[in-house]
């Protein structure tokens, strides 16, 4: 069996630390994660915003990284569900279209993979914090994953998790959309950052570390101490410490 | 045609997001209301038990009729015509406008009373209404407020929903010559009494249509305030005003537009009256009018037939979900949009209606793409989808950003390959230093300055996660533990599932 991580452009550039996470703690379940090096960005801001002629020339080096993996993991519910565009995006190219579809039913986003294809929902971990979870927008809604980290984390030993309320509003993030109109994403993201304060948590987990930079750079312009990390991140780290 | 683009002050839907978000009035009156509305629609949703699969039924009824929308159309005129009404249809809003001005001169008119209707919103009647000295009253609560106050609605069911208690008051007070308490009950009340008169007095009666029943030619109004029924059945003359997309085949289609409609509009589980009209007043009838128009409006509409990406559009039933739903909407209300439909079904039909057209190309920026909406659609109308299509046409039209346009190509370049990447990744992890002080960035200048006026930008660490890999792989594989056979087992199960053409995971978009 061949998994492939596929990393994203983010996490590659700004947090290896997600990488690391769930390579190591993949690695205690036997499954040695491969790292095409050809790999770059799923081409989602290009797409997002129009250019589908470029979002073309990126997913192509994602489609050909990936061509003999048998599973591909990713640690991020937008880039993941980037790949189910794929499809639409070569839909008049037949050679590419089948690449596309063939991606597209073997890519999870890092917590199906856990749960779903391994069936693992306890990985032994230990994290003594007060916890709470904004779930990102592609990731749950579109891409369907709603309890696989709730079921994750409801293992964690000495975990207190606490609601977030309005969790399920979007943070603002949206790509281009922060940079474009971004008073309303400011708007978006102050009180996404208000509804995380109220819960007096130690700890903000996701499963997307875009939406994860937007909330931490506002909790960070508050000088507000919430640690902010992937879950992948958690788990591992209450792994090592169990 | 904006007359209502205007009224928000601003050019741009940046323009008027950011006078939105100035405004805390506003603000906390749309999430007040919004917040009450999608919870309750959650909960109904919840309540009826069955709620995907009744929303896949709506959809299914909504993809047949436009399918076929020319056969349901000439079967509910032959019916319609059948029963007494007068049957017009009209190409475009001038059209529209010009067929509603003609029956009014006819009938002589001095009043019309209205019950709510976004359609003749779109065509601005009440406008042209005046313009021949006709007076047009509006009389859903809400909508009555926003006429005293010159605007135009900012939410498809909700128009007022920017107002709160005492900005009302002061408006009614005003129309009332007395200072009236901000009390729900005692506002309601003088506007009762007030436009009971009016019924009484006006020559014509105007309403919208929920939907259009082909197999008899009737049309069905909801409402929750009886003023729809005053409407069509106290004046002479009633004239109904319909986009040529509110037809559904039968009455059994009606019983699941009745369940998605209310539940996702207000969470009502019905709505408090539901009136099915066919024809005018007959000889056994004790009231009702003694003649009666359906105008048939397209103004847009057949442009999405046959287009792939936007016929689904004409699904929508304007249940409003989507608004309530909606992040963007809840930060900057309705106006911001600068059209007549706001929110996110606003923002792809509003160009969409104007053959996208470049004064409408900012509008598919104001959303986050977070499907929000999507979720909410009783119909599942994937507008976090179209909004993206909109985009690539405005470009494919030659209408994009010149210094986005090469942001774009320089994007392709280096995340087409590896090696560019990798490059610009180690100048970036150098560069840097000149901006980043203690592990931030907190620059507000260039493309920066939107972002960092809300945040701070992390830095670079010092090596990527590929810079990392080898010895990462080293690492593990050296400490490597043996998979346990079951879990090995059902990674194989699921990869011969996945060659045979089943299973299939996760894709709810």
């Amino acid at each position: 069996m061949k998994v492939s991580l596929f990393i994203t452009c983010l996490s590659d550039a700004i947090y290896p630390r997600v990488g690391e996470a769930m390579v190591r703690l993949l690695a205690k379940y036997g499954v040695t994660l491969q790292f095409p090096t050809v790999q770059t960005c799923c081409g989602q801001p290009a797409f997002n915003s129009g250019y589908w002629k470029e979002a073309r020339e990126t997913a192509s080096t994602i489609i050909a990284a990936f061509e003999d993996a048998d599973f591909v993991i990713s640690p991020s519910g937008s880039c993941t569900f980037m790949i189910h565009h794929y499809p639409k995006l070569f839909e008049d190219d037949p050679v590419m279209l089948e690449k596309a579809l063939k991606l597209q039913a073997k890519a999870y986003e890092f917590t199906q993979f856990l749960v779903q294809v391994l069936g693992v929902t306890d990985v032994g971990a230990h994290f003594p914090h007060k916890v709470t979870y904004h779930p990102s927008c592609h990731g749950s809604r579109l891409l369907g994953v709603k309890e696989e980290p709730l079921v994750l984390m409801e293992q964690v030993k000495g975990l207190e998790f606490v609601p977030l309320p309005f969790a399920n509003d979007c943070c603002g993030f949206g790509g281009t959309f922060s940079v474009k109109m971004s008073d309303i994403s400011g708007a978006m993201v102050n009180e996404k950052s208000e509804h995380v304060l109220e819960t007096e948590a130690e700890v903000l987990v996701g499963l997307d570390m875009a939406c994860l930079m937007n909330i931490a750079g506002n909790l960070r312009y508050r000088d507000k101490p919430v640690r902010v990390m992937h879950l992948a991140e958690l788990l591992y780290e209450g792994v090592k410490g169990a | 045609m904006s007359v209502t683009g205007t009224q928000a002050g601003g050019a741009t839907v940046k323009e008027r997001a950011g006078l939105a978000l100035n405004n805390d009035f506003l603000r906390k009156a749309v999430k007040f209301t919004t917040e009450r509305l999608r919870n309750g629609k959650i909960n109904a949703a919840e309540d009826h038990g069955n709620w995907d699969e009744w929303r896949e039924r709506g959809r299914q009824i909504r993809l047949h009729t436009i399918a076929h929308l020319d056969y349901y159309l000439n079967l509910f005129a032959d019916n319609a015509r059948a029963n007494g009404v007068n049957v017009h249809f009209a190409d475009t809003a001038a059209e529209a406008v010009q067929i509603s001005l003609d029956i009014a001169k006819r009938a002589e008119a001095k009043t019309v009373v209205k019950s709510k209707s976004m359609v003749t919103e779109e065509l601005h009647l009440n406008h042209a209404l005046e313009g021949i000295g006709v007076e047009a009253i509006e009389t859903d609560l809400g909508e009555y407020i926003i006429q005293l106050a010159g605007e135009t609605p900012s939410h498809i069911i909700i128009p007022a929903i920017h107002k709160n208690r005492y900005q009302i008051a002061e408006l009614l007070s005003a129309d009332a010559g007395e200072t009236l308490a901000p009390d729900t009950q005692v506002l309601a009340g003088f506007v009762r009494r007030k436009l009971r008169e009016k019924f009484l007095e006006a020559d014509i009666g105007m309403t919208g249509c929920n939907f259009a029943i082909a197999e008899t030619g009737s049309m069905v109004l909801f409402e929750n305030e009886g003023n729809a029924r005053m409407v069509t059945t106290v004046p002479k003359t009633q004239i109904t005003l319909m986009g040529m997309e509110r037809i559904i085949p039968s009455w059994s289609d009606l019983e699941v537009m009745a369940t998605l409609l209310p539940r996702s509009a207000t969470g009502q589980k019905l709505t408090v009256y539901m009136s099915g009209i066919t024809g005018p007043r007959r000889e056994v009838d004790a009231d009702g009018p003694e003649e009666m128009h359906i105008i048939i409006v397209d103004n847009g509409r057949s442009l999405q037939l046959g287009d792939p990406e936007f016929q689904e559009l004409l699904n929508c039933i304007r249940c409003g979900a989507c608004l309530n739903a909606c992040p963007v909407y809840r930060h900057i209300g309705g106006h911001a949009y600068g059209g007549t439909y706001s929110g996110p079904i606003g923002a792809v039909l509003t160009p969409a209606l104007k053959k996208n057209v470049a004064e409408w190309d900012d509008i598919a920026n104001a959303s986050s793409l977070c499907g929000a909406c999507y979720e909410a659609c009783p119909v599942k109308i994937p507008l976090h989808e179209m909004l993206i299509y909109l985009r690539r046409r405005k470009l494919e039209a030659g209408r994009g950003d010149k210094m986005e346009a090469l942001g774009m190509k320089g994007f392709a370049a280096v995340m087409s390959n590896a090696k560019r990447y990798g490059a610009v990744l180690k100048i970036g992890q150098l560069g840097q230093k000149l901006v980043v002080r203690d592990g931030g960035i907190r620059l507000k200048i260039g493309p920066l300055k939107g972002w960092n006026t809300y945040r701070v930008t992390p830095s670079l660490p010092k090596e990527s996660f590929r810079q990392q890999w080898k010895t990462m792989e080293e690492e593990i594989r050296h400490g490597l533990q043996d998979m346990d056979p079951a879990m090995k087992d059902r990674m194989e199960q699921i990869v011969k599932d996945r060659a045979a053409g089943k299973g299939g995971h996760g894709h709810h978009g």
